[in-house]
């Protein structure tokens, strides 16, 4: 892919308080690409996602998208650049039912996905409209936290360990619908624990330790370069 | 004429009135108090302050510039309403990130500091406010007497407290709101501006209690200590009702109106304290308060 980034982070630092926990994060993301952040526990994986959206402390560095610097872009503009988030502990809303956390998020751009089409993608989800959100298994959460997104028209989405603690089975339906997305020309970030997971669907990995991304390696490499990401992982 | 337990019943159902009367009052002021707690995690203490501004509006706008009642029961609570979204954007946003304990001093002192104000300026003496033309006269029913004007309290402030639950519960909107006391990050990473929403909450609360004052100006008196004699109760009110548990807040605030009166008609001695005693007895047997969602 030669085409130029849709994502170019630069040096970027972020802050919780006063704990400095990214350290000049570089990468970048064309358009198209599921591009994976792999690391440890702590190493700023989930942190650079939130950074990208504004909802960690202080940020510096600089992350342009389509044009724009995110980092000065108010944090409920993001969205409405036709970035999508979906958050490690999934964000169902337990006051709303699935329906209703399914047409929760405004739709800010054209060609979001109708609900028929998303109940296509997650059958799982569909005749389950009117139970609550949080009553659904973890796996089902996952899918509904995803389908929310699809909604909205966004075409850069920001998935966060999505098979964390989630049954095999539906690792693969998740994986499946990934790859659908994908070929639909959606642009991902995810950030992985699931090497497997994320070799199975992405076009490139960027190692963050520390708050840094200290390798990037790309998925036809991977077997090739399995003894480095393991010392990376400490696996 | 019928006795009940030796009270004639015009008399029961005169302090009845007065008390669903209170009671519209005690909703229309504790279901802000409740939703401002249950989005912002505030303890709005200025509430009665706010209150007593909507009164101070009401009398000012007529005695000063003649403007009559209608228009004041729009204009009362935007002013209000208008310097509600300035406390919050000045002060109160920088609080949401520490303890409760901040905000809640905060608009303690801004209570104390308003009710000083106008006492200063405007002296302790109750402002008289004459009940509006159209509303004056009653009609008799006749087993009692009723007033046009408390019958109207008791409209407008149970239709605002309706309207106010249904835009909450079963708007897009208050599906943000609700949303948004959940996990606010995640709204706002949805595109949904929810600072400007806060900011719109607080504003409309207050608001709601200024209109609270307005519309009491012609039943008591409009003066400095209006707010404090009634927030007590109110927070009473939203204690019962379960913080942040709005058809709670409503439900409660006319229900304890109502026991209010009564206990006036059958042991007068008790009824300053019987919120209290109820109070006491809901935080015993079931402390999150009645329509708490956890229990």
């Amino acid at each position: 892919m030669a085409e130029a980034s849709l994502l170019d982070v630069k040096g970027l630092e972020a802050w919780y308080g006063e704990s400095h926990v990214l350290h000049g994060i570089d990468f970048d993301v064309r358009k198209g690409e599921v591009v994976t952040l792999i690391g440890r526990n702590g190493a700023g994986k989930t942190t650079t996602l939130r950074s990208l959206i504004g909802v960690v402390g202080k940020r510096r560095g600089a992350c342009s998208y389509k044009g724009a610097d995110l980092l000065k872009v108010a944090p409920h503009k993001v969205a409405r650049l036709g970035i999508g988030y979906v958050p490690e502990e999934r964000g169902i809303f337990s006051s709303l039912t699935v329906l209703e956390n399914l047409l929760f998020p405004p739709a800010w751009q054209a060609g979001g996905m109708a609900v028929e089409e998303i109940y296509g993608l997650f059958p799982n989800l569909k005749g389950r409209d009117s139970t609550s959100g949080t009553r659904l298994s973890g796996g089902e959460q996952q899918m509904l936290a995803i389908g929310r997104i699809l909604r909205t028209g966004a075409d850069f989405i920001l998935l966060d360990e999505p098979t964390e603690g989630i049954a095999p089975v539906i690792i693969e339906e998740i994986g499946a619908a990934l790859r659908i997305l994908k070929d639909r020309g959606m642009t991902i970030i995810l950030v992985e624990q699931n090497l497997r997971f994320a070799a199975s669907i992405a076009d490139r990995h960027y190692v963050l330790d520390q708050g840094k991304v200290v390798d990037e390696i790309s998925n036809n490499a991977l077997d090739a370069n399995m003894d480095r990401l393991n010392r990376y992982l400490g696996v | 004429m019928t006795d009940i337990f030796g009270v004639p019943i015009v008399v029961l159902l005169g302090q009845l009135l007065l008390g669903l009367i209170n009671g519209s009052f005690y909703a229309l002021l504790s279901l802000g108090l409740a939703i401002i707690f249950g989005m912002l995690n505030v303890i709005n203490f200025a509430h009665g302050a706010f209150y007593m501004l909507g009164g101070f509006a009401a009398w000012l706008l007529l005695s000063a510039l003649g403007i009559g009642y209608w228009e004041t029961l729009i204009a009362a609570p935007l002013m209000v309403g208008a310097l509600g979204a300035v406390v919050e954007r000045l002060f109160l946003k920088r609080l949401y990130r520490v303890d409760h304990l901040y905000s809640l001093l905060l608009t303690f002192g801004i209570a104390l500091m308003l009710e000083g104000l106008f006492r200063h300026v405007f002296g302790a003496a109750g402002k008289p406010y004459p009940i509006p033309p159209s509303l004056t006269g009653g009609i008799n029913l006749g087993f009692m007497f009723l007033p046009m004007y408390r019958a109207w309290v008791i409209v407008a402030s149970l239709a605002v407290c309706i309207a106010t639950w249904l835009a909450i519960e079963r708007t897009k909107l208050g599906a943000y709101l609700r949303a948004a006391t959940e996990n606010p990050g995640l709204v706002q990473a949805f595109g949904i501006n929810v600072p400007f929403m806060l900011t719109a909450t607080y504003a409309f609360c207050v608001g709601l209690a200024g209109f609270a004052g307005a519309l009491a100006a012609p039943l008591y008196q409009v003066s400095p200590g209006m707010g404090p004699s009634v927030i007590i109760v109110v927070f009473a009110v939203v204690v019962i009702g379960g913080m942040g548990s709005i058809g709670g807040a409503i439900v409660t605030a006319l229900a304890l109106g109502i026991i209010e009166g009564l206990t006036k008609t059958f042991y007068p001695a008790a009824s300053s304290i019987a919120v209290f005693v109820v109070m006491v007895l809901v935080i015993l047997i079931r402390p999150s308060g009645l329509f708490s969602r956890e229990a």
